[in-house]
């Protein structure tokens, strides 16, 4: 599959000239590609580096060794700044400190605005882009008048509306409450269905890192899982090794295959947790039934 | 409750008024205010009036809103009054010890309240009228020749779009920090003035704390989305001039055509 994202053996330093103290390192001598299309899920507890990591997809950081293309493009290079913005979008925690204007939809345009874009142009995207988040019918409102998961939305919209390849979330959900967490997790699973929009999502939710097609685990600075969610979450004691849990589903899966039941090792969803412990059920009540 | 404060004193609705391009509202506005100083004598001073007296039933804006937004500056107009009465010399109507008052004092008096309550209410109509939003933008586009000379209008507009965004989330967070504060047995509403401003310190200092982290996240999502100042940059909202311009642009202008004529004609009660 094509790259979209490619880190090839960068490393990464935080410098703390302020405390006359040597730089913390981060990351060192990393590889890691996003490809076109799909859901990628970047999990790891505070201080793993995922944030640092995503903030050099879209020429934010730049690496001190080792290279990132984006579309092929080497994010060192100063005048193709725009351009590699235009194709990787961001969203950020807090969706209060990235609404810049005063309108829904004056914000939504705004990233076209600064493109250059022609006005009738910008309201036919800004539309399209409400509509991809379900947030027509306040386009008018106020960003105080909105709730936390639809501020984000409209933070997701201003994005969609560049049309990127790309969208790179950094926990957009720490923030919000449950029922706006499930609407910005929905929208996410619609922009690459029918969008056609990678979705890189950082989190250290679990339950949302199961939605995606791919998960990385990161820890200290390496990747040290990547892989479908089945499969990275039959990794429950690296897990927990890690300061990581698993999604409660897994969990008692888990536990029930230490206790010695019969139980697949890659269940992540409560439906598929359901099927199973119906299996089980339905196997003992068949023995129970011979007897 | 604090989050409930409004911006500005915009009165959103859909007349004529409203309708109109904030710049022509922006430009006429600045017309009325001219009309009012150059008038001199009580039959402009009465164009002014009468201008008003059209304008205002067609925006839809109650008179009673005069009455509020001349409400703040009644001590002015008072102080005024008096000075003018007081200290005019003229033909004296009634003397009280060395206090004289003449008729031209009352008449300059008179006038002078009536130009103030005229120029408080002209201005307040664009305000009532126009939300913030369209009148930073209508200042950002009627000063952009002024970039060539280098003054940094894109940005000082930018500022004044993201201070607007900005003040109910400020708000809402003071209020959040007051409680914070109460909750740690913070005493913010007794005690005489110097202890209250002394119990604001542990409320602004957090707040300002915050505001800083904001500014730099803010600035960072920018930058996200292509934000490199105002060079190259279209706008979606694009200003037409449209019919309604040109009209309001004419009844101005046969206003202020018609204050001259009268300043230079019809001389009743001249002011000095």
């Amino acid at each position: 599959m094509e790259a979209i994202i490619t880190c090839q053996d960068i490393s990464f330093s935080y410098a703390r000239p302020e405390l006359r103290e040597p730089p913390v390192p981060v990351f060192h001598n990393l590889d890691f590609t996003v490809e076109r299309g799909g859901f990628v899920a970047i999990l790891g507890h505070n201080g793993s580096g995922k944030s640092t990591l995503a903030k050099h997809f879209n020429a934010i950081l730049l690496p001190e060794g080792g290279t990132v293309y984006v579309n092929g493009i080497d994010t060192r290079e100063e005048d193709r700044l725009l351009d590699i913005r235009s194709h990787v979008g961001m969203v950020f925690q807090n969706p209060d400190n990235q609404i810049v204007a005063t309108v829904v939809e004056e914000d939504v345009a705004f990233a076209l605005e600064n493109m250059g874009v022609p006005p009738e142009e910008i309201r036919k995207r800004v539309e399209e882009a409400l509509d991809a988040v379900n947030m027509m019918e306040y386009r008018s409102h106020a960003p105080h008048q909105l709730s936390g998961g639809q501020k984000q939305r409209v933070a997701i919209a201003g994005v969609i509306a560049m049309r990127p390849d790309c969208i790179v979330l950094d926990e957009p959900t720490a923030m919000l409450d449950p029922r706006g967490r499930q609407e910005v997790m929905r929208t996410l699973k619609g922009l690459g269905k029918y969008y056609g929009i990678t979705v890189v999502l950082i989190t250290h939710f679990m339950d949302e890192a199961a939605k995606a097609d791919r998960v990385v685990v990161m820890d200290d600075g390496k990747i040290i899982l990547d892989d479908a969610p089945g499969e990275v979450f039959s990794h429950v004691e690296r897990l927990k090794s890690v300061g990581l849990d698993v999604p409660q589903a897994t969990e008692l899966a888990h536990e029930l295959r230490l206790a010695g039941f019969d139980i697949p090792g890659n269940i992540i969803t409560e439906a598929q947790c359901v099927e199973a412990l119906q299996g089980l059920l339905d196997q003992s009540n068949a023995g129970k039934d011979r007897e | 409750m604090i989050k409930d404060i409004t911006i500005g004193q915009f009165f959103p609705g859909e007349s004529p008024i409203h309708r109109m391009d904030p710049r022509m509202k922006l430009i006429l506005t600045v017309a009325y205010i001219v009309m009012l100083f150059i008038a001199n004598n009580a039959a402009s001073l009465l164009v002014g009036v009468i201008f008003l007296l059209i304008v205002y039933p067609v925006s839809g804006i109650s008179g009673k809103m005069v009455l509020r937004s001349v409400k703040p500056i009644l001590p002015i107009i008072a102080i005024t009054a008096v000075l003018n009465m007081f200290f005019i010399d003229g033909e004296v109507l009634f003397q009280l010890w060395k206090i004289r008052i003449t008729d031209k004092g009352v008449i300059t008096a008179v006038m002078m309240c009536a130009r103030i309550v005229c120029l408080i209410a002209g201005t307040s109509l664009m305000t009532y009228t126009t939300s913030p939003i369209a009148l930073t933008d209508a200042i950002e586009r009627l000063f952009s020749p002024l970039k060539k000379i280098k003054l940094p209008v894109h940005e000082v507009a930018m500022m004044m779009t993201i201070a607007l965004r900005f003040i109910p989330t400020l708000i809402e967070e003071t209020d959040k920090i007051m409680s914070a504060q109460k909750a740690r047995g913070a005493d913010i509403e007794s005690g005489n003035l110097v202890q209250r401003i002394r119990a604001l310190v542990p409320i602004l200092i957090p707040l300002f704390v915050s505001a800083f982290r904001r500014a730099e996240e803010l600035a960072l999502a920018m930058e996200c989305r292509c934000y490199h100042g105002g060079e190259g940059r279209t706008r979606m909202r694009q200003l037409h001039l449209g019919k309604l311009d040109v009209v309001a642009a004419c009844v101005t202008a046969v206003c202020l055509a018609a204050a001259i004529l009268a300043n230079v004609h019809i001389q009743v009660f001249v002011l000095r």
